[in-house]
């Protein structure tokens, strides 16, 4: 009930700003339409922690701010690597740990390291992840752990 | 070419800005114009399919522009529009190019291949 | 006031589109399949981000920035996964990643057909 509510929020508010009209005609059919989806993704059973996930929005949103600088360095490195003459890559492939516990948190965890330039999620496994990166210094961050533990932090106990 | 010829920058920016425009411009043109020398010299599918994506995510970008330029805001719809169907085109392409077709594989493979796809 | 913001979003935007660049550029000069995927993503990520963030500093507070921020967000979340399910299917049949130990074949100069 709790995620329906939040999607119920989340689809009013995407209908507001894209219709852009506020006459009680238009509110109307958006109403309509939100609930509309609500039966269906009710019907379908995926109004949950996967579908609408609220419990992690605030942790979220403490990450996403580490996660923007994070891809704000390896930018820079990646730049610097493809217009230098000589191209430093060193490419290698590797395994590292994901010690989330749900497929959320395995989600986000493999799009935090392929949204971070350098690094990319190649294979995803329980628990075990295949990672390619350009240059050494990528593949020592990712290694690391320190994203890995930060995702776990934020997907919590849900 | 068309903003050349009219005088100075167009309505939406004023004519200081102009220089940025320009540089902006011809990036996205370049971009665009690299990313589909990558689609089609690209030696294997997945090349081509990775500089398809990227020509799609500088359109997003490039509508959008648009939209400033030219005043026109409800371009920005189009921009979500197009970054949605490049999303869905991609994995869609992606699904083709290693089953050769688009519908489920394990519901049809008992019941040979579907009409009009060729196995 | 107003000169100050229309200038650091110009300058915003052009930075955007100038590492888009940087992204093709390294799509064309890299040497491998899975080493371009990391171009790819200087495009979808830096080049995105910036470009948008301008485009919001232009539009002032309104509905257009919702909307650009949306555009933007939905970008940041399916960029990666559209590259990963690029990545494992290259991986599964297509050409082998080229790794540190085999660069001998690599030639140094960007030619884009080695």
């Amino acid at each position: 009930m709790k995620h329906a509510g939040s999607l119920f929020f989340v689809l009013t508010g995407i209908w507001l700003v894209w219709s852009g009209h506020f006459n009680p005609l238009l509110i109307g059919f958006g109403l309509a339409s939100v609930l509309l989806v609500l039966v269906i993704v009710g019907r379908m059973g995926i109004a949950d922690h996967e579908g609408a996930p609220i419990e992690v929005l605030p942790r979220a949103l403490t990450y996403a701010p580490w996660l923007l600088l994070e891809i704000a360095k390896a930018n820079i490195d990646v730049v610097r690597v493809v217009l230098s003459p000589k191209m430093p890559i060193s490419p290698s492939l590797f395994e590292c740990d994901s010690t989330q516990k749900s497929d959320l948190g395995r989600t986000m965890y493999a799009n935090s390291i392929t949204l971070t330039p350098g690094t990319v999620t190649v294979e995803v496994r329980e628990g075990r992840f295949k990672v390619h990166a350009l240059t050494n210094a990528a593949a020592d961050g990712v290694k690391s752990g320190e994203m890995d533990r930060r995702v776990t932090g934020v997907e919590g106990q849900a | 070419m068309i903003l050349a010829a009219s005088a100075g920058a167009p309505a939406g920016i004023p004519d200081a800005m102009f220089p940025f425009l320009v540089v902006t411009l011809i990036a996205s043109f370049v971009t665009m114009a690299l990313a589909l020398t990558r689609a089609s010299l690209g030696p294997t599918t997945f090349d081509r399919i990775l500089g398809v994506n990227m020509f799609g995510t500088k359109t997003v970008l490039f509508i959008s522009l648009i939209a400033f330029v030219t005043g026109r805001r409800d371009f920005i719809d189009l921009a979500l529009l197009y970054a949605l169907m490049n999303f869905i085109g991609v994995i869609a392409v992606l699904r083709f190019s290693k089953y050769k077709q688009f519908s489920d594989l394990d519901e049809q493979e008992s019941q040979g291949s579907p009409p009009g796809v060729e196995e | 006031m107003e000169m100050a913001l229309d200038i650091l979003s110009w300058l915003l935007i052009a930075c955007g589109a100038l590492l888009g660049m940087v992204g093709g550029i390294g799509l064309i000069r890299l040497p491998d399949f899975y080493c371009r995927l990391h171009a790819a993503g200087v495009t979808d990520t830096g080049g995105a981000t910036l470009f948008l963030t301008g485009l919001m500093l232009q539009s002032g507070l309104s509905l257009i920035t919702f909307k650009l921020l949306a555009i933007l967000f939905f970008l940041l979340v399916t960029s990666p996964t559209a590259t990963h399910a690029l990545a494992s299917a290259a991986l599964s049949d297509g050409p082998e990643p080229l790794l540190d130990g085999s660069r001998a074949k690599r030639r140094g100069g960007g030619s884009s057909r080695n």
